[in-house]
């Protein structure tokens, strides 16, 4: 019982103070052309930076997916088109919101959490609030903002490319001929899925950097709190988005 | 001038602050010492508001920092410059970039007007050619300088040194201390410095306040330090093998 209380305990502790920071982060900013500096270098080191690794791994999931849905599809009765169809949607739906997301809980969030941890432990943080700087706003916002401004950009991107790979695996392998393929990815294609998947992927864009800049940000001690810290933002940013998946899905989708 | 008036602060049922009280004077070189873990790191954070104080006052031109509210807190930070133990400067700036954060931050300088600013307060400290460095590539003592360089960029009524020698070859820290003496004595700014450096204390400190156990123990100045006649001053003072060589000639 004293275990779940104190466990209960630190929850809410976490996440009143989490709360609390969010209030400090969206405060205004002290000066306008500095923190649009800052919004363009993050775009750049969170989000442009990101293409590659996305890319990478939307082609091979996407060639895999076709290959695995050839592999269960056997009977003669279901059309060979529906490997593709169901190739795009597994992409649209789930894959490029929420598995990209949570591969940029691992590169951005320990990324965000180790910069901002490093920050403290080494008093640059109190260097900015000494200066009268809003420390939390001036680091942090100008993060969220560009991670949320670029993340539609990596869904979209994972999206073709993914469809992309199935493509390239109908071409080197036998699963499905191109001509069958190129079929069921046109066919009942449905628009909203890229809306939900943009939806989604913004509020998990919000909660990687949110979550991972607040591990940093209360993090005291020296290097291995600052590794420890990183960890945490990846656990806990990844957890928040299986959750966050789950309840916009039936929001959504139902 | 600072005023530190019965100041108390605990962490976690821990009294680290006991009463402090304490009165730093501009234009002059106000120094803070004590032994490792005596509350002075504490006694710094708190007077520029890195930490909240449980009780007392601590005033700024009659001004008390405790009590005002963030808007006024935000105004004196801006008077306010400060010399981190290691540095602090933003490792993903260069040097110049670095001089020119307060700057960018709270003035309306076109580029050129903040570059000759940096350019100026770079010169000051004697660092030049190395705008464009970051501070991975200079040496300790370099950082340091850099980092007063950044503290005196918006002209600070109030410079606070958290031990500027720490990790400093002995004749860098004559040049560091030297540097802080003659920028508080240019600008007439009040400066606090905190050091267990006793180089630095009979070199440069105008006024002295001794922490110990968390209490302001001893104030006075580097003439009166060696005669205090007060045992746990004596202790700290004369615990190295050097300064004991120094106490015998007092005593005579």
């Amino acid at each position: 019982m004293l275990f779940v209380n104190y466990y209960s305990m630190n929850l809410l502790f976490h996440l009143g103070r989490y709360f609390l920071f969010l209030t400090k982060i969206f405060s205004k900013p002290e000066k306008h052309s500095v923190w649009f500096k800052n919004f363009v270098r993050e775009v750049e080191k969170l989000g442009v930076s990101s293409i590659g690794i996305i890319i990478l791994v939307s082609v091979f999931i996407g060639a895999a997916i076709t290959i695995q849905m050839a592999y269960n599809i056997t009977s003669p009765l279901v059309p060979k088109y529906v490997i593709s169809l169901t190739t795009r949607d597994t992409m649209l739906l789930e894959f490029s919101s929420t598995i990209i997301s949570l591969i940029l809980a691992g590169k951005v969030g320990s990324n965000v959490a180790s910069e901002i941890g490093t920050m403290r432990v080494t008093e640059q943080i109190d260097a900015l609030e000494i200066m009268g700087i809003n420390s939390s706003s001036f680091l942090v916002s100008p993060k969220v903002f560009a991670f949320i401004f670029f993340i539609p950009f990596l869904v979209i991107i994972s999206m073709f490319v993914g469809i992309g790979g199935g493509w390239l695996s109908s071409v080197l392998t036998d699963a499905l001929s191109p001509d069958d393929y190129v079929k069921g990815i046109q066919f009942f294609f449905v628009p909203y899925y890229v809306i939900y998947s943009i939806i989604k992927s913004l509020v998990f864009a919000f909660l990687i950097i949110t979550v991972s800049a607040y591990q940093g940000y209360y993090v005291t001690g020296g290097a291995l709190e600052v590794g420890k810290a990183s960890t945490r933002a990846v656990v806990y940013s990844s957890v928040v988005i299986l959750m966050f998946d789950l309840i916009l899905t039936q929001l959504l989708l139902s | 001038m600072i005023e530190v008036q019965k100041v108390n602060k605990a962490f976690q049922n821990k009294q680290v602050l006991n009463n402090v009280s304490a009165i730093f004077m501009p234009g002059r070189v106000n120094m803070v010492i004590g032994k490792s873990g005596s509350g002075k790191t504490v006694l710094l954070k708190s007077l520029v508001g890195l930490h909240d104080v449980d009780s007392g006052s601590i005033l700024f031109n009659e001004t008390d920092f405790t009590k005002v509210k963030q808007k006024e807190k935000i105004k004196i930070r801006k008077q306010v410059g400060m010399l981190f133990q290691g540095s602090a400067l933003f490792d993903s700036a260069t040097i110049e970039e670095n001089v020119m954060y307060p700057l960018d931050a709270f003035t309306e300088f076109s580029f050129e007007e903040k570059q000759e600013r940096a350019n100026f307060c770079l010169e000051r400290v004697s660092l030049l050619g190395v705008n464009n460095l970051y501070p991975d590539e200079l040496s300790g003592g370099m950082q340091k300088r850099a980092a007063i360089a950044r503290a005196i960029s918006l002209n600070p009524k109030y410079l606070f040194c958290d031990e500027p020698n720490s990790g400093l070859d002995p004749q860098t820290a004559i040049v560091i201390d030297k540097l802080i003496r003659e920028i508080t004595y240019e600008y007439g700014i009040t400066t606090v410095v905190n050091t267990h450096d006793m180089n630095s204390v009979f070199g440069i400190s105008d006024s002295i306040v001794f922490i110990n156990e968390g209490k302001s123990w001893w104030n006075g100045t580097r003439d009166m330090l060696l005669a205090s006649g007060n045992k746990e001053l004596d202790d700290f003072l004369f615990s190295s093998e050097i300064m004991q060589r120094l106490k015998p000639k007092v005593e005579k």
